[in-house]
């Protein structure tokens, strides 16, 4: 019965050391960047920039944000490369997802121009 | 067996029901890491599918329509001291949200250093930011669709798709918010009544700042490419 209230998994003992060693002050850094590049976003629209520039910026600045926020606060930058790539690999088939989708609406949107005034209302 | 050339237990494994769970969570000869943070992990990849095919659909859809994608700037405005501020309610949700991302980041760290009151009323503090969140966002729904009109089949301010989109995917991310306002309420209370004291064992507080921070990673792309884009 002893023995069973010891009982923990080896894997208890094994990787992950805890983050104790990560201090409040690189949290309140990255809150800080966090915040300036929401910022950025939000100037983008303020300055009413358009089309292609603007859909960079605020893609560029998204990904940025997304890359601190798995990085630093999920702490993914400390895992080891095994997990990071199981975790990571996945959603990039999500880009094959949005390609295949942009093509389609093109074309989709290529026919209804074409068709819709002929329909009429 | 080669098993035992590369896997070496350091603590025998009881042949019970206890030990068939640890069998079947056992993954970590894969990855070095405990069970709990690997299945979070997983969860969210598949959480990211689902707001990710949300996202895409919405791109496939947006790039059909022959009439002019509501401008969301216009739709999303706040009236203020006589003046129309674009976006003023979604940048101050995206600061609260941010805030609590941040929040929830140290007491993860507190967590660790075992510091029991203080991982609490940080948990707290990041479950009050999402309910501050969800109260906005209850607020920018009824102003859109009591002021404004919009419904999920049709608007005054563009192509009719528009508006389902919105309430799907906004009202998805608003539910895991509010799923995550319980959960960091169950986990913060469990803090305090020292259970992971008992355990010895802080890992929960870093498995539920996972999702929190998943919530806000979501954000960020809805931020992105719903109101922005």
């Amino acid at each position: 019965m002893e023995e069973q209230k010891q009982f923990k998994h080896p894997s208890f003992y094994q990787g992950d050391a805890p983050e104790t060693e990560h201090p409040f002050s690189l949290y309140i850094s990255v809150w800080i960047l966090l915040f300036v590049l929401s910022a950025f976003s939000y100037a983008v629209d303020i300055a009413e920039v358009e089309g292609y520039l603007r859909w960079f910026l605020v893609t560029i600045f998204a990904f940025l944000k997304a890359g601190l926020v798995v990085g630093v606060f999920m702490h993914m930058a400390w895992e080891r490369m095994a997990f990071l790539y199981a975790i990571m690999l996945p959603p990039l088939f999500l880009l094959a997802l949005v390609g295949i989708l942009a093509v389609d609406g093109a074309f989709v949107y290529y026919i209804r121009d074409l068709f819709m005034p002929l329909v009429g209302e | 067996m080669s098993n035992n050339q590369t896997v070496s237990f350091e603590h025998k494994i009881p042949d019970n029901l206890k030990g068939l769970v640890a069998d079947w969570s056992s993954d970590v000869q894969t990855f070095r890491v405990r069970w709990s943070k690997a299945m979070m992990w997983i969860f969210l990849v598949s959480d990211t599918f689902i707001f990710g095919s949300f996202l895409s659909a919405y791109m496939a859809v947006r790039l059909t329509t022959i009439e002019p994608w509501p401008n969301t700037s216009e739709v999303f405005a706040l009236h203020v001291g006589g003046t129309d501020v674009p976006l003023l309610l979604i940048a101050i949700m995206t600061f609260i949200l941010i805030s609590s991302s941040g929040t929830m980041a140290m007491a993860v760290t507190s967590g660790y250093k075992k510091q029991r009151k203080k991982t609490a009323f940080l948990i707290f503090l990041t479950a009050l930011g999402g309910l501050a969140f969800v109260g906005m966002q209850m607020f920018e729904w009824s102003k859109l669709i009591f002021e404004e009109g919009i419904r999920p089949w049709g608007n005054e301010f563009g192509a009719n798709q528009f508006g389902g989109f919105f309430f799907m995917i906004t009202g998805f991310h608003g539910l895991h918010v509010s799923i995550g306002v319980v959960y960091l309420t169950i986990v913060a209370k469990r803090v305090l009544d020292g259970r992971y004291d008992r355990l010895d064992d802080y890992q929960m507080v870093e498995v539920a700042g996972l999702y929190w921070h998943f919530v806000d990673l979501v954000w960020i792309f809805i931020f992105a490419f719903f109101y922005l884009w």
